[in-house]
């Protein structure tokens, strides 16, 4: 029950990742092109980025009902990165909506899009920053210790910002090729279809770097790596499907684009999972949080269980119908400004 | 301010901000359904207007909800996270259930804004009704969450950890159905005046037929709620008088256990004396309120450790505003109601409308004090009778300055928000000048 529990809130994390992911990607792509994207950018997202935050929010419930010393020990010890990631969250979310529905007039809506981007950069450098920190295994829980030791060291290092910079790479490269797909201009599409490539080249030296800065920081996650099978194999696969997309970037293959980048991205959460697993949370001066050592009683798994299944029966065909009527939809030609017309919202 | 107190303000100013774009979020859908219902029904443009309208306000409102939840769900960790490791498994229960209408009120959200002209007509009529249940719901989930916190079930406490543990019955605590019905009574009477009394000022300035028509939607839900919530709070503090006799004690400045206790109106608590004074006393009405009878025997603060009081002052002051706003938008109610039946012209009156405006923050003001009656009434404790808030409280030294930036950042939102609120107006207002 626990590995079905477990393995529900990998797949809810890997959609915030894929979904969310874009959405974050959405800013950070709109601030390197500084504000060519945006448009396409603000079109892809208005529909579903509520929807696709839920996940992140299913993934801290799973977390406190279901594995509670991960919940409380993560939100103590990493206090201040996650703190920095919500404020990011804040400003991101109402900045974008006001971006979207506030008159259009240039001072106010040039305030909305900068914060927008800004924030999305800020946040997912630090969403990236506070995994590093779990990875790491520089939390310790022996509250005594100075300030700096407990709430600063776990994350204030080399390691977990490259991480958060990977995951900037990962999520504009995300936003980038769902942008690709969308636009019809052939000039534009070169444009993208050229930066997409420096991402995927970036992504691949930011892992690089991810594995460099871990043996830096005294964390042989390279060894591990190659212990792992699993994720030897997952990240033999991603590489294979690099060519795939590099080949397809130009030809509007949209939904082989898609699912390509889709499934790059699950191989990378899922290589990572590989190696933690059953690790949850590396501690420095105790044993690891594990799966087992921090589940939640039999009966309270078996009934958040049913509410998570009944939950995905209901919500997974139901998003599906959102994004089949937003995002494939054959129709994808609304008017240019929301605002200016009031016959669209 | 020690670190204990700013992390109490820091979840007060967190959760008093996210409520006011909750009970939004839970009604204003309701609101659109029957605009957009009656657009359908009628084809009179104008209902179509008035829901495209609503909908842009409140997809800012949404926004600003979403953001301001998801932030909590982090602070309950960040704060208290003793508390939540213990508390999490047992109350987790309604949010698991709370993630699914969070989905599906997005999902159908998204579907309702943006899918004008994508979806059919039915369609999208009844997407708008999904949102609002699956609101409705959220806050029923969420709300049985906190029921809990007051009224402690479903585990036994050994040695300071929670043993079989049962998940059902902690969701369906004894507190679980008086908050739920009084909170969402509370929802709809708060946002129905709010929102009447928005469209009673534009009114008043304009003239135009729109306002009239948002002002009769959102009256008819708001005046039978403001009716019914008299009697839903009666229920309430009925509850509290089993449940948490303390807390009913300190709203009440009741001191000394009484029979024939006097139900109070006002009145300025001495804590140090253990009196209330000036305050006017109804004989027998708190026993009667609580017990059902007239003579029946009342627990004061007395019979408390001191150091288990609620703080008194704020209680008492925080439960003698709902009441008094109770009664004021009650009556209200009554007056809508007599007007729809009997007599109409009462209700394009200038002192009625002048009414409706003054009645606008009004239900919302209530719901804070409600709530600070329920929270700061359960105060020492964070799940009553079993865990004192200060002993939960997060190790992490430093929390005055999260406290500072979360307040200013909410500070700042609200303003924005109100700022883009009048825009949306003046963008409708352009709108209707040129139709003329
Ligand atoms: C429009 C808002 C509003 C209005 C007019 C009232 N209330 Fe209320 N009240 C709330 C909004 C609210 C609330 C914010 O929704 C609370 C906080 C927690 C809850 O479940 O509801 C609440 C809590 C609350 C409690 C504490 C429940 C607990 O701690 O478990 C009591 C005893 C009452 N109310 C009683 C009343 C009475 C006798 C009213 C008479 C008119 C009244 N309320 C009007
Ligand atoms: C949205 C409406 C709510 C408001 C306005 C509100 C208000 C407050 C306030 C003012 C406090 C501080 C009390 C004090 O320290 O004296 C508080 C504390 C707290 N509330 Fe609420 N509350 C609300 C709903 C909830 C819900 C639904 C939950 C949980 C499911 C919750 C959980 C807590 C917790 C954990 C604390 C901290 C511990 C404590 O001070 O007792 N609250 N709330
Ligand atoms: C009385 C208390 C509360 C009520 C009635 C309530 C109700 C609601 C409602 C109706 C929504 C959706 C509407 C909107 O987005 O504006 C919402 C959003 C949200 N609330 Fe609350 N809430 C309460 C307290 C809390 C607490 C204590 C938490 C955290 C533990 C919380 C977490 C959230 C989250 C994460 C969202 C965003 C969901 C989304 O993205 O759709 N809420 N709340």
């Amino acid at each position: 029950m626990t590995e079905v529990i477990f393995a529900i809130l990998t797949i809810a994390l890997l959609l915030y990742v894929i979904l969310g992911g874009a959405d974050f990607g959405g800013g950070i792509l709109e601030l390197f092109t500084r504000g060519k994207a945006s448009e396409v950018v603000s079109r892809a997202i208005a529909p579903v980025w509520e929807a696709n935050h839920v996940w992140l929010i299913l993934v801290i419930v799973i977390l406190f009902v279901g594995f509670p010393p991960v919940y409380s020990t993560v939100l103590t010890t990493l206090h201040i990165p996650i703190l920095l990631a919500l404020i990011g969250i804040i400003f991101r979310g109402s900045a974008f909506t006001f971006r979207h529905y506030d008159i259009q007039e240039e001072t106010p809506n040039k305030i909305y899009s900068s914060m927008f981007r800004y924030s999305s950069l800020f946040t997912t450098l630090f969403l990236g920053v506070s995994v590093g920190g779990i990875i790491l295994g520089e939390i310790s829980t022996d509250y005594s210790k100075g300030f700096y030791e407990i709430y600063i060291h776990p994350w204030f290092n080399l390691f977990s910002f490259s991480i958060g910079i990977f995951l900037i790479i990962l999520f504009a490269f995300l936003a980038n090729i769902y942008t690709l797909v969308e636009i019809k201009d052939e000039k534009e599409v070169d444009r993208f279809a050229r930066l997409a490539k420096y991402m995927i080249a970036a992504l691949v030296v930011a892992g690089g770097v991810v594995f460099a800065a871990a043996e830096i920081n005294g964390h042989h996650l390279f060894l591990e790596f190659l212990q792992s099978p699993v994720s030897i194999v997952f990240v033999v696969l991603a590489t294979l499907a690099l060519p795939i997309l590099w080949k397809n970037l130009k030809r509007n293959r949209q939904n082989l684009l898609r699912l390509v980048a889709g499934f790059q991205t699950t191989m990378i959460v899922g290589g990572w999972f590989a190696i933690q697993f059953p690790i949850l949370v590396n501690l420095k001066d105790a044993p690891d949080i594990t799966l087992q050592n921090s589940k939640a009683p039999e009966q309270v798994q078996f009934y958040m269980l049913i509410a998570l299944v009944v939950g995905v029966l209901i919500i997974l065909p139901y998003i599906g119908y959102l994004y089949k009527v937003f995002k494939f939809s054959t129709v994808s030609e609304p008017p240019q400004n929301a605002n200016k017309d009031s016959g669209e919202m | 301010m020690d670190e204990f107190m700013a992390a109490r303000w820091q979840m007060g100013v967190s959760l008093g901000f996210h409520i006011i774009f909750a009970c939004i979020g839970m009604v204003m859908p309701w609101f659109m359904f029957v605009s957009e219902w009656k657009w359908v029904k009628t084809n009179n443009p104008v209902y179509l207007d008035l829901a495209k309208a609503w909908a842009k306000g409140v997809a800012i409102f949404f926004a600003v909800g979403a953001v301001s939840g998801t932030v909590l769900s982090f602070e309950l960790g960040m704060l208290w996270p003793t508390f939540m490791e213990h508390a999490g498994p047992i109350f987790g229960l309604p949010f698991s259930w709370e993630g699914t209408a969070f989905f599906v009120e997005a999902i159908a959200l998204g579907l309702w804004l943006y899918g004008w002209g994508r979806l059919s007509k039915k369609v999208h009529l009844y997407t708008g009704l999904v949102v609002g249940i699956a609101g409705v719901m959220s806050g029923v989930f969420v709300i049985s969450a906190n029921a809990w916190m007051n009224a402690p079930a479903g585990f036994d406490w050994v040695n300071g950890q929670a043993e079989n543990i049962d998940p059902v019955a902690a969701m369906f605590n004894r507190a679980w159905f008086h908050q739920t019905h009084h909170m969402t009574i509370a929802a709809f009477s708060a946002t129905g005046f709010a929102v009447a009394g928005v469209h009673a000022l534009l009114y008043m300035k304009t003239k135009y037929d729109i306002h009239a028509r948002a002002i009769k939607i959102a009256l008819a839900f708001a005046a039978v709620a403001a009716i019914l919530q008299p009697l839903s709070g009666d229920h309430a503090a009925k509850m509290v008088a089993k449940l948490q006799p303390a807390k009913l004690a300190a709203f009440e400045s009741h001191f000394e256990t009484t029979t024939r206790a006097p139900l109070v109106i006002g009145g300025i608590p001495d804590v140090e004396e253990r009196k209330l004074n000036h305050a006017i006393k109804i004989p027998g009405a708190l026993s009667f309120l609580a017990q059902g009878d007239f003579n029946a025997e009342v627990q004061g603060l007395e019979e408390f450790p001191r150091d288990e009081w609620p703080p008194v002052m704020f209680t008492h002051f925080s439960f003698q505003l709902m009441v008094a706003i109770g009664m004021f938008l009650a009556l209200l109610g009554v007056i809508f109601l007599i007007g729809t039946f009997k007599y109409k012209h009462w209700l394009t009156k200038k002192w009625w409308l002048i009414l409706l405006v003054i009645a606008t923050p009004l239900g919302y003001l209530a719901v804070e004090a409600g709530w600070m009656v329920t929270e700061v009434g359960r105060q020492p404790w964070i799940i009553y009778g079993i865990m004192k808030t200060r002993d939960s409280l997060t190790p992490m030294p430093g929390i005055q300055y999260t406290f500072y930036v979360i307040a200013a950042i909410y500070l700042m939102l609200t303003f924005i928000v109100i700022w883009l609120f009048s825009r949306q107006i003046k963008m409708l207002h352009l709108k209707y000048r040129s139709n003329d």
